[in-house]
């Protein structure tokens, strides 16, 4: 990892910052990977919903081993707990909800984030495979799509880019991006800077994005 | 609802009559609701050229328990039907994936929300329907889309199988069935879509009439097999709790 990508927020705090941005009241539905850690972030009050898309409405923290029940995990298999209020519902009616426009917000990692909002996070370059799970569902259904990615790739490479070069998994639909960088809008153009993490510089965020950054 | 019970001794009974080609939906997310027993016994089956239906081919976490890469990995898959047929994280190779990439088996990539409603849509009398999932993406290319009130919809298939293998919390001898927090997933869903729906059972099948009609989540008419699991380590139960006992 070059030093450019080691400094910043690590992985929690990506998803902290995120987290901040959620509203009292909304349906969040994290997918896997860092976006999980958004539900342990201390929110203070606001009421927030945790969605997964195997069917679990109002899951809390991951529970220790030895205390978790083995019938009931989230969309990254992580064994939770329920919250008061919770329900179970199967797969066809947990997309029912995604498709309606329940869902206030959908928060999901991926490999690469455009400046027109388009994003890739299914299919890497050169493999026949692919793992979509219920992104392309979230991405095109959700009312908002946040993405929390590290800013760079393990050689150094951009992640947020003017246009996507591996397969996309929805166009034009990411608004907000958390990365151990800071805290970036897409706009068409480039990013807007919404934020920067402690120690950061504009100038060094800009040489590891592959887009115009536009200062707040 | 009939009363004869639905019940049937053995997994290897209970899967003997599935043919070579036969098109199998298997439950499951993450663990809870996969048919571990039934699989396996499938896997002593020995059914060729089978098309697998499932959230994913399996076998990205250990223990490896029996699942759709085994079967891929004992030659007895032609064709999937999968959410993933990678892993998300590119570090991670499902047992699938080199078997595909050599083309021995082959894929269909189908976003999770269309793969649960296409499996409903089977089990509904519905044989297709319109999606704004995938518009605008690589698996959307060629494919039939209209624009409906503005926006543009991709059309998608019923997915019909001739066997369902899943499992539940509690059944009784009618074959209703009771599923345990997120064991759901798309259990119900698979049963609805198949011809012959088989079930293992983690508590003793009860009477019929044992089960509160208000609380039965997938109701006899779409079962026709039950078998109850034997206690660990006779039977698998899941991979945590295999670990555990082992």
């Amino acid at each position: 990892m070059s030093a450019t990508t080691s400094r910043g927020w690590d992985r929690q705090q990506m998803a902290d910052r995120l987290a901040r941005e959620f509203q009292d009241g909304w349906i969040v539905n994290l997918g896997v990977g860092i976006p999980t850690l958004c539900s342990n972030t201390d929110i203070g009050d606001r009421d927030i919903t945790y969605h997964a898309e195997n069917g679990v409405i109002g899951y809390g923290p991951v529970l220790p081993p030895g205390q978790e029940d083995l019938h009931l995990v989230n969309a990254g298999g992580q064994n939770v707990s329920l919250k008061p209020g919770a329900a179970i519902i199967h797969h066809a009616d947990s997309f029912a909800i995604i498709r309606s426009g329940h869902i206030d917000v959908t928060v999901m990692g991926a490999y690469e984030v455009a400046a027109n909002g388009d994003f890739a996070n299914w299919k890497m370059g050169g493999t026949k495979g692919g793992g979509i799970g219920g992104a392309m569902d979230l991405a095109a259904c959700a009312k908002r799509v946040f993405i929390i990615l590290e800013h760079t790739t393990r050689k150094g490479e951009p992640r947020l880019l003017r246009a996507c070069t591996l397969p996309v998994t929805a166009r034009g639909v990411v608004t907000l991006v958390a990365t151990n960088l800071g805290l970036f809008a897409p706009s068409g153009e480039g990013f807007a800077m919404r934020e920067l993490a402690p120690g950061v510089s504009f100038e060094a965020a800009q040489q590891a994005t592959g887009a115009p950054l536009l200062p707040a | 609802m009939s009363r004869r019970g639905k019940g049937v001794g053995s997994f290897a009974e209970a899967v003997a009559d599935i043919p070579d080609g036969a098109t199998i939906a298997f439950g499951g997310f993450a663990g809870p609701g996969t048919p571990y027993n039934l699989t396996k016994a499938l896997l002593a089956q020995g059914a060729r050229r089978l098309t697998c239906i499932a959230n994913t081919t399996g076998g990205a976490h250990q223990p490896r328990m029996p699942d759709i890469g085994m079967l891929v990995e004992n030659g007895q898959v032609a064709k999937v039907v999968c959410a993933f047929t990678a892993a998300t994280r590119p570090t991670d190779v499902l047992p699938f994936t080199p078997f595909y990439e050599r083309g021995e088996v082959e894929a269909e990539l189908v976003p999770q929300g269309t793969l649960a409603e296409r499996l409903r849509a089977a089990g509904a009398g519905i044989p297709a329907f319109y999606t704004p999932t995938a518009v605008g993406t690589e698996l959307a290319e060629g494919r039939e889309t209209r624009m409906i009130n503005g926006r543009e919809y991709l059309l998608e298939y019923a997915l019909p199988c001739d066997y369902a293998l899943i499992r539940a919390w509690r059944a009784d001898a009618a074959g209703n069935l009771q599923f345990r927090l997120s064991q759901r997933n798309f259990c119900p869903l698979m049963a609805m879509a198949a011809k012959t729906t088989i079930v293992e059972v983690e508590e003793p099948i009860l009477p019929t009439g044992a089960l509160d009609p208000d609380q039965i989540h997938t109701p006899g008419i779409f079962v026709h097999r039950l078998v109850p699991i034997p206690p660990a380590p006779e039977a698998l139960w899941t991979a945590r709790r295999q670990e555990r006992t082992a």
